[in-house]
């Protein structure tokens, strides 16, 4: 497909050429709306389109009055701060049980294997919406509705499978002689675990922790349900915000989890590239 | 690995430690609407409170929308973390009835009026229920895009006439107020709209007249959306709580009029939930916050009536803009030449069974 | 084994076990290590997800509220046969004025209220009503006249025939309002009015708009996958960036990007105006309709089919083509003759995985679907924060489960689970 033979028809070429069109297009789809947010957020008047001040480049057309007001206002302080909280708590949560789980899963002769595999990743599967039905219920018979606690615990449960599915691909590619042979050397069980396997999966954990963190940092649907005010996020704060009175403050913060999304997708890319490398696939 | 793991566990410190220091203050956890409406109650009452009671942090938690239900959840599990809560004069009603409120005894726990009034003769019979402190009078009511209109609507039938009174209407998602002006844009007498509603014919009838308009309706849910879609021009007509619309054209200055032709009158107060984990200091908070003068200082913010008649009088200028603020209360006797009044125990009744119609009426 | 003598005898390891016995214990330690550290997991989600769900299933059907209330009343009503035409005898009477004395002493009995009113409009006040008055009786003469002075609607008899029906321990009220039928005051089974019914249809559009979305994104997703397929490695990873940062932006993010885009007053609807296609009080209406929810879940779904697809694609060796044209195909019939079926594993896994996804969906149609374009999901939501009735609430969302768990299984039977991949 990359490059039409010199052989080819015209009917073969307008077909070629039409055909990346369409492509383009739909990748235009993909990213036109995330890129137009980034240029509205420095919108200088409370709307939600270009302004003619912005189309013709005049410096009066734009500001940052909406970063300011991110910045300043006590209410997405808050959120920034409960954000962090809460995915990184869930995120060690998940990370150590999942990793756990990953290591004991791959060992070929796990009885059940499928059923429990497919337990444990059940809450990706299940619709938010019915999680967080059950869990306002049952968190609020057990005083966990409206706590810290209770929207860490829910958030690491919705993330583990995510952990478990990333290091278990991690463990598809084990080399079993590498700790076989290291054991025959004389190194002890312990001592083969921290310097053989924890150094072949690592990739696979830290990828499965940015996931965790990324499920919890981004997830609004149960801590709508489970959460109170107190444990506000950033996506609380964006859902009730567009819900409440949308505010051009909602694109700059968008514009700021955009650059986050960057940020984490180029980490997980070179932790798959290392990941490959160190496994000896190369990269196809 | 090792350098990643450590810059968390610091990063983890910090923040406990961040979120430990605001401990140190008694926190009440106040429950409202959000918006403009808890800024003006955090200017009228929580502000002045918290400087003269330094060692008080109120909390505003803006979940009043979804608060009976989140109510009912804390109660049942015997895990109250809300100190006050903000609700209409209907779900105090049944909330009361069920017992998941305080009881109040005005008189004992209110402050009396300036002239020595006690509390309950002051608030009138806007006490819905024993378990309510009333703080305002608001009321459902429309406004219009001045600009979209050579000739302005001025009357509730103007907002079922589409020929007249082209483009989209924004209704509240719910069938309370949008049935009783049905009925009254379709001729019924205003006096008799809750009996002639009591019937099936009646509902039929409520019902084919919002159809006459509902291929031209959006719904919105949320308090700040009609004002916003007035503003954005998707709508011409939009009915909204008076003081929304009131934030649109007096702050925002957009070109929106007010048409308070049968607007709807309805109360809203406070209620403390049973098990409150700071009774004591919520009480407190509440003999200060609901007396003559702070009823009287949140008009100052927002054009909602203040629910004690000794109040009215000290109703004086908006605290930004300057402009008077009486005209613009829905209690205002050029405004009240058409009301409905809310009749709450009959919607109390029919809420439920009204609204799974209303639902099911909305995807046909 | 370096003394050929004793291959006779049983193999025994160095401290004289034999070796059977050694390797089956070593066996069942690395079994009993692989359980020891599945089972912290197994036990988290457990607790806190799955008791979570099961107690929502039991919600769906628990009634205790109305038997907890009615302890006098309820084993009395056993006893009275709903089916005639007469009135329960005066000990029923007595026992409900007591059983509402008491509730009313406690403050419970509008709970009672409150339950029967999603039965029947109206029954929240009877019991209001009474609960008020029903104090002052001291043993009058007839318990039943009196309560009929009280309210006349203990006279009715379809009153009583409700509340033996529902003075079980559970009830299946919720499920029959969950698909539009209702039991008749005759005690059988029928649709509900044609005006209350909402749910069926509900669930109809939830189905049909996802498939509709999946479609979307099978006709979206194809050729740029097709694409990243076919390029060199180089320009496909570049290009699978535009697929890949999408994915990693915030649900939210891209949710009110396209409200930025589809609003009236939006960046669409400006271009359009600009360029001349419609007039200025013509802008078009392309959110809080299911245009709104249709366009901008296709968008947020649309990675979730390439990654897939784009992972199949990749193992389709380009030979099988090569082959097909030598044979003399056109490039057509190869593509459809060859390709297609060939990644037909990919469109599959792709296609079930955005219509799970699809059909619990809740904060994009909440936010742009206005009333045609939400999903019964909004619904659940509607009936355990808004409505309050939770037993529906929690109906519902067991039967969006039992259709998402079906779906699961043949995901799991087409592409298996373990195979999910991310990124």
């Amino acid at each position: 497909m990359a490059a039409l033979p010199p052989y080819a028809t015209l009917g073969e070429r307008i077909w070629h050429y039409s055909y990346l069109a369409i492509c383009g297009l739909i990748f235009l789809f993909l990213i036109f709306p995330i890129l137009v947010i980034i240029p509205l957020s420095f919108n200088a008047s409370p709307y939600f389109s270009f302004t003619p001040e912005m189309l013709t480049f005049d410096p009066a057309g734009y500001s940052l009055r909406w970063y300011h007001d991110f910045i300043t206002n006590p209410n997405w302080q808050g959120a920034v701060r409960n954000s962090f909280i809460i995915a990184i708590f869930s995120t060690i949560i998940s990370t150590f049980l999942g990793t756990l789980a990953a290591l004991g899963l791959s060992r070929s002769n796990f009885p059940f294997r499928t059923t429990v595999m497919g337990i444990l990743l059940s809450p990706m599967v299940v619709p938010f919406i019915i999680s967080a039905a059950g869990m306002f219920f049952f968190y609020s018979r057990i005083n966990l509705q409206g706590t810290y606690t209770g929207v860490i615990l829910a958030h690491a449960a919705l993330a583990t499978p995510f952990v478990v599915i990333t290091v278990t691909a991690t463990l598809v590619g084990f080399d079993r002689s590498l700790t076989r042979s290291a054991a025959s050397l004389g190194a002890s069980p312990a001592r083969v675990f921290f310097r053989i396997t924890v150094p072949l999966i690592t990739p696979g954990v830290i990828s499965g922790a940015l996931f965790a963190f990324v499920t919890s940092f981004d997830e609004v649907v149960v801590i709508l349900f489970v959460g109170s005010y107190k444990q506000r996020t950033i996506p609380w704060q964006m859902f009730s915000g567009i819900r409440e009175q949308i505010s051009p403050t909602i694109l700059a913060v968008a514009t700021i989890l955009i650059l986050i999304s960057i940020l984490l997708l180029a980490s997980v890319e070179i932790l798959r590239r290392r990941n490959e490398r160190l496994r000896g696939i190369t990269s196809t | 690995m090792n350098k990643v793991m450590k810059l968390m566990l610091i990063a983890m410190v910090m923040i406990a430690f961040s979120a430990g220091i605001t401990l140190a203050k008694t926190e009440l956890v106040i429950v409202s609407w959000g918006g403009a409406y808890t800024a003006s109650q955090q200017k009228a009452y929580h502000d002045p409170y918290m400087k003269l009671h330094p060692d008080i942090q109120i909390i505003n938690d803006d979940s009043a929308g979804s608060g009976a239900a989140k109510l009912r959840a804390q109660v049942e599990a015997g895990n109250v973390t809300w100190d006050l809560l903000d609700a209409l004069a209907s779900d105090a009603i049944a909330l009361c009835d069920e017992g998941l409120i305080e009881e109040i005894d005005h008189d004992k726990m209110l402050a009396a009026a300036p002239d020595g009034t006690p509390a309950s003769k002051d608030f009138g019979d806007l006490i819905a229920s024993p378990c309510f402190i009333p703080e305002i009078v608001y009321s459902i009511a429309f406004a219009y895009r001045k600009d979209k209109f050579d000739t302005p609507p001025t009357t509730l039938a103007d907002v079922f006439d589409l020929k007249k009174f082209p483009g989209k209407r924004a209704l509240e998602k719910k069938p309370v107020a949008n049935l009783e002006w049905a009925l009254i844009a379709d001729g019924v007498d205003p006096a008799k709209v809750y009996d002639v509603l009591g019937t099936p014919e009646g509902i039929d009838r409520a019902f084919k007249k919002l159809g006459t308009i509902k291929d031209s309706v959006i719904w919105w849910s949320k308090g700040a959306q009609p004002p916003q879609l007035l503003a954005d021009g998707e709508v011409t007509i939009a009915s909204a709580y008076n003081g929304r619309h009131f934030n649109a054209i007096v702050a925002e200055k957009q070109p929106i009029e007010m048409l308070w032709d049968w607007q709807h009158l309805d109360l809203d107060g406070w209620v403390v939930p049973k098990g409150a984990p700071h009774k004591k200091e919520i009480m407190e908070y509440l003999k200060f916050a609901t007396d003559t003068q702070r009823l009287a200082d949140q008009a100052k913010f927002i054009s909602y009536g203040p629910a004690r008649i000794s109040s009215a009088p000290l109703v004086g200028k908006h605290a930004e803009f300057g402009i008077d603020m009486k005209p613009h209360m829905p209690t205002a006797p050029e405004n009240m030449k058409h009301v409905i009044l809310k009749d709450h125990v009959w919607w109390g009744d029919h809420e439920v069974e009204l609204t799974e119609r209303f639902n099911a009426w909305l995807t046909k | 084994m370096t003394n050929p003598d004793t291959t006779q005898e049983i193999l025994t390891t160095a401290d004289g076990v034999p070796l059977k016995v050694s390797l089956k214990r070593a066996l069942r330690r690395k079994k009993r290590n692989s359980l020891l550290l599945v089972a912290p997991l197994f036990l988290f989600i457990l607790l806190t997800f799955l008791l979570p769900i099961t107690d929502m299933l039991l919600r769906s059907v628990d009634n205790k509220i109305v038997p907890d209330l009615l302890p006098r009343t309820a084993p009395l009503l056993a006893g009275w046969d709903e089916t005639g035409q007469e009135l329960p005898g005066e000990d029923i009477y007595h026992a409900m004025v007591e059983d509402i004395n008491e509730g009313a002493a406690t403050k419970t009995i509008l709970r009672l209220g409150r339950r029967l009113n999603f039965e029947r409009a109206g029954m929240s006040s009877v019991f209001r009503k009474t609960a008020r008055k029903v104090k002052g009786l001291q043993q009058p003469d007839s318990y039943q006249a009196e309560m009929l002075k009280i309210d006349q609607h203990w006279g009715d008899i379809n009153i009583w025939r409700l509340i033996k029906r529902e003075s079980g321990a559970f009830t299946k009220s919720h499920f029959l309002s969950a698909i539009d039928r209702q039991t008749n005051d005759d005690g059988t089974i029928g649709p509900k009015p044609e005006y209350k019914q909402i749910y069926i249809k509900l669930f109809g559009r939830t189905l049909a708009l996802s498939l509709l979305i999946t479609v979307l994104t099978i006709l979206l997703g194809y050729p740029i996958s097709y694409l990243l397929a076919t390029l060199p490695t180089k320009t496909s990873n570049l290009l699978i960036i535009l697929v890949l940062l999408p994915f990693w932006t915030s649900l939210l993010v891209r949710t009110s990007a396209w409200i930025a885009l589809l609003q009236k007053e939006g960046v669409i609807n400006d271009l359009l105006v600009a360029v001349g296609l419609i007039a200025n009080d013509h802008r078009l209406a392309m959110i809080h309709n299911q245009i709104g929810t249709v366009v901008a879940m296709t968008h947020i779904l649309l990675p979730f089919m390439v990654l897939p697809l784009f992972s199949v694609m990749k193992t389709i060796p380009p030979s099988y083509m090569r082959a097909a044209r030598s044979l003399g195909a056109t490039r057509f019939t190869a593509f459809v003759r060859i390709y297609v079926p060939n990644s037909i594993p990919g469109i599959g896994a792709g296609a079930i995985l955005v219509f799970i996804m699809a059909i619990g969906y809740y904060i994009t149609p909440e936010l742009v679907g206005g009333t045609s374009g939400t999903f019964i999901s909004n619904m659940i939501a509607y009936h355990i924060q808004g409505s309050l009735n939770w037993g529906l609430g929690a109906a519902l969302g067991t039967l969006l489960l039992l259709l998402v768990l079906a779906l699961y299984i043949l995901y799991d039977k087409i592409v298996g689970i373990d195979n999910l991949k991310l990124g």
